[in-house]
C-alpha cells in the first residue's frame, strides 16, 4: 500500500470538515464536523507510524481520541447553555460579542 | 496485498461518501449516523494498517461514546427529528471556495512530496504489550497530563450545563 493512499484519504476528510465547520449553522452539526478533522489528524498520525514502523504516531493518536473526546464533552455543554439561554442553537444568532 | 488494496477502497469510498452526507443531510440524527460510518471506516483503516489498539479504541471511545454524546444533544437541544431547514447557512458557497482549494493544495503538496513511498509491506500487527510500554515509558508525563486534562474537561462540562 502506497503512502499517499492514507494521507490523501486524511486530506478528504479534512476538506470536508472544514467545508462543514464553516458552512453548517446547527451547533452540534459544527462539533461532528470538527469530529470529521481530528479523524483525518488521526489517519495522518497512524499512516506515518506506520511508515516510519514507530509506535509515537500510536500513541499520539490515542492522544487526539482523548483530547477530542473532552471536547465534545465541554462543546455540547456549551451548545446546551446556549440552547438553555436563547431556545435556539444557530451559530448565526450567537453575534452578541460582535465589535 | 491485492486485497489489501480492495479493502482500502472500500473504506475510502465509504469515509468520503459517509463524510459528504455527514455535510449535507437536513436531518441532524441522520447526520450522527453518517458520522458513525465515517468512525468505523476510519477505525477499519487503523486496523488495516495494524494499528489495532487504536483501531478498537476509536471503535470504543468515538462510536461507543461520542456519538451518543452528540445524540444526547440532540435531544437536550430539542433539535426537531426530521427534515429541518436552516442547518446550512445560505452562503454555502463560501465553504465550497475554501475546502475545495484547499484539498487542491493538500493533494499537490502530498503527491509531490511522497509521490511513490510505500508502506512497509511486513508490517507486522504491533502487539498492544508494546503500544502500553511506549505509553507508560516515554510518554508516561504526557499522559499523566491528559488524565488531569480529561478530569478538568468534565468538571468544567458539569458546572457549564448544571442548573442554577
Amino acid at each position: 500500500m502506497l503512502l499517499n493512499q492514507f494521507l490523501l484519504l486524511g486530506a478528504v476528510l479534512f476538506s470536508i470538515g472544514v467545508y462543514g465547520v464553516l458552512v453548517r449553522r446547527n451547533g452540534v452539526l459544527v462539533l461532528m464536523s470538527i469530529e470529521l478533522i481530528l479523524n483525518a489528524v488521526n489517519i495522518n498520525l497512524i499512516a506515518f507510524g506506520a511508515y516510519n514502523e514507530s509506535l509515537s504516531g500510536q500513541v499520539f493518536a490515542l492522544f487526539v481520541i482523548a483530547v477530542a473526546a473532552a471536547e465534545v464533552g465541554v462543546g455540547l455543554a456549551i451548545v446546551l447553555l446556549l440552547y438553555r439561554n436563547r431556545q435556539n442553537i444557530d451559530l448565526d444568532d450567537v453575534s452578541s460579542m460582535r465589535g | 496485498m491485492i486485497a489489501q488494496n480492495i479493502a482500502f477502497g472500500i473504506i475510502a469510498a465509504s469515509a468520503t461518501f459517509g463524510a459528504l452526507k455527514l455535510v449535507t443531510t437536513r436531518n441532524v440524527v441522520h447526520a450522527a449516523l453518517w458520522l458513525v460510518v465515517v468512525l468505523a471506516s476510519v477505525g477499519a483503516s487503523f486496523l488495516l494498517v495494524g494499528a489495532e489498539f487504536v483501531g478498537v479504541t476509536q471503535f470504543l471511545v468515538y462510536i461507543g461514546a461520542v456519538v451518543v454524546l452528540f445524540l444526547f444533544g440532540t435531544m437536550l437541544t430539542r433539535a426537531p427529528i426530521g427534515k429541518l431547514g436552516g442547518l446550512t447557512s445560505a452562503r454555502w458557497w463560501v465553504g465550497l471556495v475554501v475546502a475545495v482549494p484547499l484539498f487542491a493544495l493538500l493533494a499537490y503538496a502530498l503527491l509531490d512530496a511522497f509521490g511513490d513511498e510505500e508502506l512497509p509491506s511486513d508490517a507486522l500487527p504491533q502487539r498492544t504489550a508494546d503500544v502500553s510500554d511506549s505509553i507508560f515509558g516515554t510518554y508516561l508525563i504526557p499522559f499523566e497530563v491528559m488524565g488531569l486534562l480529561l478530569t478538568a474537561a468534565l468538571t468544567g462540562a458539569i458546572v457549564l450545563a448544571r442548573k442554577e
